[in-house]
């Protein structure tokens, strides 16, 4: 199978479409099942009684709002290696799937530290750096609003979002290099868990739902994204939701 | 039922933190949604017809 024909806005069009309702009722189902785990099955804490059910939005939030970040940065790097402007579509769309994920990953840890830590906010590494990464994701769509040329906005988006990728490894590793109030690491690829596992499958189980919820998100503006740059292609003019009636 | 809105005391924190992410999930799906409309109907108008309409 020749993959390379989906760099094409016209093949990929087409396929996103039919992606998008596989993820979408995926995210919808793992939120289900997420939502259940976290608020019906998994017990109180000891310490913080029931306000630590917030770790079921917050982790998954935070985790896709770094994530999401090096997807678009990596978009962005394969637009300016290869030229082709449908990596750079992608990294536009990703910008305000990624932006909405860290204001939530910062709302919420900003009212589960109230009750816990007493207090909504500090300027500790993690927290101030979760910040900026937020500033990067609106500081990169304003900079495509600012650029009237499609192109030369996609060059200093794709060149901010590199410039501003190192951005995400500070934050991961915030709670390592720092003394910081936000609590170090409690999930490691090489060592055990330091939470229940009840606790911990409800966190993978929402992290999984938002995964799938941005692929559908994504997706779905990347289409939007296309026939609004494609404009004037013979092909977008034969779509039936195009083609006039 | 009132345990549940109560969270042990931390309802406003538990609720205000999953109620912002509802609401973000809904507004970024009624967005992405508005904005396909919008675009289409813009695309209909400048697409070139077979009739030269």
């Amino acid at each position: 199978m020749n993959w390379y024909k989906f760099s094409s806005p016209s093949s990929f069009y087409p396929l996103a479409g039919r992606m998008i309702p596989w993820f979408a009722w995926a995210a919808a189902a793992l939120t289900v099942a997420g939502l259940y785990i976290g608020l019906s099955i998994a017990p109180t804490d000891f310490q913080q009684g029931e306000a630590y059910r917030i770790i079921f939005i917050h982790v998954p939030a935070a985790w896709m709002s770094m994530f999401l970040y090096l997807v678009m940065a990596f978009w962005g790097a394969l637009f300016l290696g290869f030229n082709t402007r449908l990596s750079a579509m992608m990294a536009q769309a990703i910008a305000p799937t990624g932006a909405l994920m860290t204001f939530v990953a910062l709302w919420t840890g900003s009212l589960w530290g109230r009750p816990t830590w007493g207090t909504y906010w500090a300027w500790d590494a993690r927290m101030t750096s979760e910040l900026i990464l937020l500033f990067l994701y609106l500081g990169i769509i304003a900079l495509r609003g600012a650029i009237d040329d499609p192109r030369r906005a996609d060059r200093a988006c794709a060149v901010l979002s590199l410039v501003g990728a190192i951005n995400v490894p500070i934050i991961y590793y915030s709670v390592t290099w720092w003394n910081t109030l936000h609590q170090g690491a409690s999930v490691s690829l090489t060592a055990a868990p330091k939470m229940a596992s009840i606790m911990l499958s409800g966190m993978l189980v929402m992290s999984l739902a938002a995964w799938f919820y941005a692929i559908a998100v994504v997706l779905a503006r990347v289409r939007t994204i296309i026939v609004d740059r494609e404009r004037g292609a013979a092909w977008l003019a034969a779509l039936p939701e195009v083609a006039q009636s | 039922m009132k345990e549940v809105f109560a969270m042990g005391g931390y309802g406003y924190y538990v609720w205000g933190a999953y109620g912002v992410a509802a609401l973000v999930v809904i507004a970024e799906i009624l967005s992405v949604r508005s904005r396909r409309r919008a675009t289409l109907a813009e695309a209909r108008l400048s697409a070139p017809t077979e009739l030269g309409r």
